[in-house]
């Protein structure tokens, strides 16, 4: 089986986030950038699979040789193979097309739900049209048998079961694999990923739909008001007449 | 050189012919109106009342769609803002998210839709971009306010998991925007809207409902108008019970922060924060939360946040509007009785 995760390189989520001074970029001055933490839960999810039933495990990126650590990264902890499409990531119908033309020929390609940095949550779904293929989208469990699949995917309020077959493509977070079992790169898996092939591939000139104009942040709250505690009929009152929020 | 020239000059020319195309076209705007079981959604109701707020601005008309069989009656998304409703009789599972989009997009074209709105549900997440891809049109989610512009479209969106909000431009002149839950106030007025009924063309879904596991009759998370949270500090999962009470009480959602769903307390579902959920209700409750960055972003589009916490020193009190010092295991039940006591008196 050929499995194909797609991940992103997204600011640590401790990042404090700000932006260059006439706010058209994201200042990415002493940021730390990690593997989209969405995309870690199918990437975990991949390499337990390919274990379980053989197969290879591709990671593939769109992003400049300065994201090739997280690709590293993904080498480290277990996939095969990585692919970056040399671009910048700015719009989402250029990162799914150029994703899709490479995940063509794969047999499951998973990627997250969304990146934590633009949030689109968009590419899963594009890529999944492009290639004409169904979507599980959220998906919280996965099992393969043969060229069958049964999966779990989180609705609101709940969970449903579905059954679907390969190819496919799953949009994973938490829950496709618990927090504690994702991977952390050891020392063989750091070396090893040193001689694991990285290929860099040119774009095919993907239409960019939207032109990101400004980046502003959220107002700034007042203080809080603090009500002693023993004190909560205040509180009660100050959120019915103040806050109009009860 | 003369080949740049002429780049520049079809590129100014090709700007300019779109820019009057813009202006000369009569725009329709089509809003996908989500039911559940037949029943219209909360998020419904914004996005249908956000596309007609659209609609106004660029002097166009409205249409929602709807796809299967309706409990509610579609005639009453005319009281927010539909001039006419098409409702698709398919009956398409909400897993075949690839069906949905099919039906929808052969609307959009019948009806010559320029904008698409989309509620930013689990549902509408998974078919928004898939219609973005079938119209070729350009995609924006988690919008937040009507367009700033026209020709070219600019809209403000939601970024960095609630921690910025991004002004894009779309640059094709058909655009699908997928609106953030609860950013958007619910307008109600009186308008009435046809009906009128439609096949779409028939497709095999390749994806199967085995089963659905819900709790029934709670309140739905992205929706809520008001979130109770609890953390760590509520030391085990046996002391929601008052957690559970108060929300009960205020018909409101429960939530929890990171590590209480990671070790297990309460299911990944009512993880709140950066890598679980972004909610935005109008009241957030956080009992025994310290407030992470990871936390605060994905509840700080809250309108009014309220901290109980031990700590003086959590990073949760430079967040909210109000705060108690306080053992939440003292503060939340005398917190309960008062607001028992408020609502037997309001």
């Amino acid at each position: 089986m050929k499995i194909l995760v797609c991940i992103s390189n997204v600011p640590d989520t401790t990042s404090k986030i700000n932006f260059t001074d006439d706010n058209s970029e994201f200042d990415t001055n002493g940021v730390q950038f990690v593997i989209n933490p969405y995309d870690e839960f199918s990437l975990t999810k991949a390499i337990k699979l390919r274990d379980q039933h053989g197969g290879t495990v591709t990671v593939a990126h769109v992003g400049s040789a300065n994201n090739e650590p997280t690709l590293r990264k993904a080498l480290a902890i277990g996939a095969d193979e990585a692919i970056r499409i040399d671009a910048e990531a700015t719009d989402s119908f250029f990162v799914a097309n150029e994703l899709a033309a490479i995940a063509k020929d794969f047999d499951l390609i998973m990627t997250g739900r969304e990146s934590i940095d633009y949030n689109g949550g968009a590419v899963p779904a594009m890529m999944a049209e492009i290639l004409e293929l169904s979507l599980i989208n959220g998906c919280i469990g996965l099992e393969i048998n043969g060229n069958n699949i049964s999966a779990e995917r989180e609705i609101e309020g709940g969970k449903e079961n579905l059954s679907a077959s390969l190819p496919i493509v799953i949009a994973g977070q938490k829950g496709l694999v618990e927090e504690s079992e994702l991977l952390i790169p050891n020392m063989r898996g750091i070396m090893t990923a040193r001689t694991k092939s990285l290929n860099v591939v040119v774009v095919q000139a993907s239409e960019q739909r939207t032109t990101s104009v400004s980046f502003e942040k959220p107002e700034e709250r007042a203080t809080c008001k603090l009500v002693e505690s023993g004190n909560e009929a205040e509180l009660v009152a100050l959120l019915h007449n103040e806050a109009k929020a009860i | 050189m003369k080949q740049n020239w002429l780049l520049y000059y079809t590129t100014k020319q090709k700007l300019f012919n779109y820019k009057l195309k813009k202006t000369l076209d009569i725009m329709s705007v089509l809003v996908f109106a989500e039911n559940w079981n037949g029943k219209f959604k909360k998020g419904t109701f914004e996005a249908v009342t956000y596309a007609h707020e659209t609609a106004k601005k660029l002097g166009a008309s409205t249409t929602a769609v709807t796809i299967g069989d309706l409990t509610d009656d579609a005639a009453q998304l005319g009281n927010y803002g539909a001039d006419k409703v098409i409702s698709i009789n398919n009956n398409i599972s909400t897993c075949d998210n690839q069906g949905m989009a099919a039906a929808i997009a052969e609307v959009a074209n019948k009806e010559g839709a320029s904008i698409v709105v989309v509620a930013n549900s689990n549902t509408g997440k998974t078919i928004a971009p898939r219609l973005a891809v079938k119209l070729s049109a350009s995609f924006i989610s988690n919008v937040v306010d009507i367009p700033i512009n026209n020709a070219p479209l600019e809209v403000k969106k939601k970024a960095f998991s609630g921690k910025a909000f991004e002004k894009t431009q779309s640059n094709n002149d058909k655009c699908v925007l997928a609106l953030a839950p609860n950013a958007f106030h619910i307008t109600e007025t009186t308008g009435s809207a046809a009906v009128e009924s439609f096949d779409a063309a028939t497709t095999t879904s390749k994806i199967t409902s085995t089963n659905i596991e819900t709790a029934m009759g709670k309140i739905s998370l992205a929706e809520a108008e008001i979130v109770i949270s609890a953390g760590r500090g509520l030391k085990g999962p046996e002391n929601w019970n008052m957690i559970e009470e108060l929300a009960e009480l205020l018909g409101a959602a429960t939530a929890c922060s990171k590590p209480v769903s990671d070790i297990g307390w309460r299911p990944h579902g009512e993880h709140v924060g950066q890598t679980g959920k972004a909610v935005a209700p109008n009241l957030y409750i956080a009992i025994g939360i310290s407030g992470a960055i990871q936390h605060l972003a994905g509840v700080n589009s809250s309108k009014v946040m309220v901290a109980i916490n031990t700590d003086p020193e959590a990073p949760f009190f430079r967040a909210a509007d109000y705060g108690i010092v306080g053992d939440a295991f003292e503060v939340v039940p005398r917190l309960i009785k008062e607001i028992r006591n408020f609502k037997a008196n309001n």
